[in-house]
């Protein structure tokens, strides 16, 4: 063997395992949601004997009845206007603070600054107990309008900092510019700023819209009533009652993962935008 | 009055995260010193009551060494993980994107869909690969049901969902490094660790820090897998400090004692708030 081969064999070998490493990760990643894949076609029966075997018959009747006994249809569209509702009153809150931050137009933007830095680690513990009350008392648990608000309040710290760093990119030239020609801040930041800053929107749109959807506790707590549950709560209360059917919940597991991985593939750009946007110092 | 305006287009984020966030979360400290029950009109005050009798409860310590051993768990686990992933992608000039695509389908999916589709398939000892694996002979104990592996069952799942995002957002911050620097250290011999050591890690430093504090915030904060695969339980195994507060509030109706964990807990993320506004400092002062 001449040196030359046995320097090309090493670093192959020295590619190959590290590219080894990145695939295992990627296994690791998608062996569960596989796993819910190939078991939502199968019957209850054929997942006890072996979950990890491949179907041997496709039945898809577990999708129609996970659809059914889920309650799906309500749950989806609940799911929509909630996230729906959830990213319009952040967006609208977001940029206009984002913009009064950005451009330092009031003598207390630290502090407001430094508000929505601390709120954005505050514990929902923290206001979780007299809004529940509150809300009780006031006959809203379980409105979807109500809701979107308390989920609107607690994405928009992140919000509000995203939408300042989009805006602190937008030269100083271009609303200067526009003062001159004696625009009004109105028609400043609704014909110039936010058409720059549109990127950032659907940024911020796609964070708090996946987060909505995605939200646990506060929905749990305060959607209350069969009507009014999201996707993911209709999912939830398959649990416990249809454990003795396997192939119907994980037909319903893969009812809730296939659209938010499609719309994921889907606007990756900017979801990372937002994930970097939000971490990366320097 | 120029700047009144501009305090009117702040007026509706302050507000909706006041009457939200700021105003219930004051009442919460009010409440803390009362035995209010939530829906009685009779709220007494009993002083620092609330705060001795969770000091005096063993579940309240339990809790937070739970949050300890989470925290440990988190701030080696997923960032090992994630840097050592996002330093090969770095190396990596096709397909770097499709991999990050991969790690980051757990970290988008919903914490009821990880937790349901993981309790169901792989943790039941009846219908699950546990299932199966005792079935074929192997004695593999329930990883939920024992009061040993339930943290770190638990645990797993969460990073499972968590590592990728970590991987993202490393990846994004070495790719930051200015490629001279990192070309002027190899044309100076220096080998890889020495170019990730020398070049790359000063300049992702910062980034590094930041999560760090993230994680040992939301690690203080963690509810939503601990409260889906657990409860708590078993035997309060994996009670932390939120399903501890959530249980208080919501199941015995103790909610001044429920307050009281609430703001002990915020204590817990104000001094790592701190902590992040100093880190934030050049973008404050800016």
């Amino acid at each position: 063997m001449s040196h030359n081969v046995s320097d090309h064999a090493k670093r192959k070998i020295g590619n190959a395992f590290p590219h080894l490493i990145l695939i295992i990760l990627a296994a690791i990643a998608l062996a569960p949601l596989l796993l819910v894949l190939i078991n939502s076609v199968k019957e209850h029966a054929d997942i006890v004997r072996n979950p990890l075997a491949l179907p041997t018959t496709i039945d898809l009747a577990n999708y129609a009845d996970a659809w059914h006994y889920g309650k799906f249809s309500r749950g989806f569209i609940n799911s929509i206007m909630l996230s729906g509702m959830t990213i319009l009153i952040v967006l609208f809150c977001s940029s206009l603070a984002g913009y009064v931050l950005a451009g330092k137009k009031v003598r207390i933007w630290p502090l407001v600054l430094i508000y929505f830095l601390v709120a954005m680690t505050i514990p929902i513990q923290l206001f979780l107990f007299p809004l529940y009350f509150i809300f009780a008392r006031l006959h809203l648990l379980g409105n979807l309008i109500a809701m979107s608000f308390v989920l609107a309040a607690i994405n928009l710290p992140l919000a509000v900092l995203l939408m300042r760093t989009f805006f602190l990119q937008v030269p100083k030239e271009l609303e200067e510019a526009a003062q001159i020609d004696g625009a009004t801040t109105r028609q400043i930041l609704w014909n110039i700023m936010l058409p720059v800053v549109s990127p950032g929107l659907i940024t911020v749109a796609v964070i708090v819209g996946l987060a909505s959807w995605n939200e646990f506790l506060l929905t749990s707590t305060f959607l209350q009533g069969e009507k009014n549950f999201t996707a993911t709560l209709g999912f939830l209360s398959l649990n416990g009652t249809y454990n003795v059917d396997q192939g119907l919940m994980m037909a319903a597991a893969v009812i809730m993962i296939a659209p938010i991985i499609i719309f994921f593939i889907s606007i990756q750009r900017y979801f990372i935008d937002g994930l970097v946007g939000g971490s990366v110092k320097g | 009055m120029k700047s009144f305006r501009y305090y009117i287009l702040l007026l509706p984020a302050l507000l909706l995260s006041m009457s939200v966030v700021l105003i219930p979360g004051l009442l919460t400290a009010y409440i803390s010193f009362t035995d209010w029950n939530g829906v009685s009109p009779q709220i007494n005050w009993i002083g620092l009551g609330n705060f001795r009798a969770i000091f005096a409860d063993n579940v309240f310590w339990k809790a937070l060494g739970n949050n300890i051993r989470w925290t440990i768990l988190f701030v080696t686990v997923p960032v090992f993980i994630g840097m050592l992933s996002a330093v090969l992608l770095l190396g990596r000039r096709i397909n770097a994107t499709l991999y990050q695509l991969i790690y980051l389908f757990p970290y988008v999916l919903a914490p009821i869909t990880n937790a349901l589709l993981w309790l169901n398939i792989i943790f039941n000892p009846l219908t699950g690969v546990i299932g199966f694996l005792r079935k074929i002979g192997l004695n593999v104990p329930a990883p939920l049901g024992n009061i040993n592996t339930a943290l770190y069952a638990v645990a797993a799942v969460d990073i499972w969902h968590y590592w990728g995002f970590l991987t993202v957002v490393y990846l994004a911050s070495l790719r930051q490094t200015p490629m001279d620097q990192v070309e002027a250290a190899q044309a100076e011999g220096a080998n890889g660790w020495q170019v990730f050591r020398y070049v790359y890690f000063p300049s992702i430093l910062p980034t590094v820090l930041l999560m760090y504090v993230m994680i040992i915030i939301f690690s203080f904060l963690t509810f939503d897998y601990v409260y889906l695969l657990t409860g708590g339980g078993p035997a309060h195994a994996t009670e932390m400090l939120s399903t501890y507060a959530y249980t208080l509030g919501f199941s015995t109706f103790q909610v001044g004692r429920a307050s009281a964990v609430g703001l002990v807990m915020s204590m817990f993320g104000l001094i790592a708030a701190a902590f992040y506004t100093w880190l934030s400092r050049r973008e404050i002062t800016e």
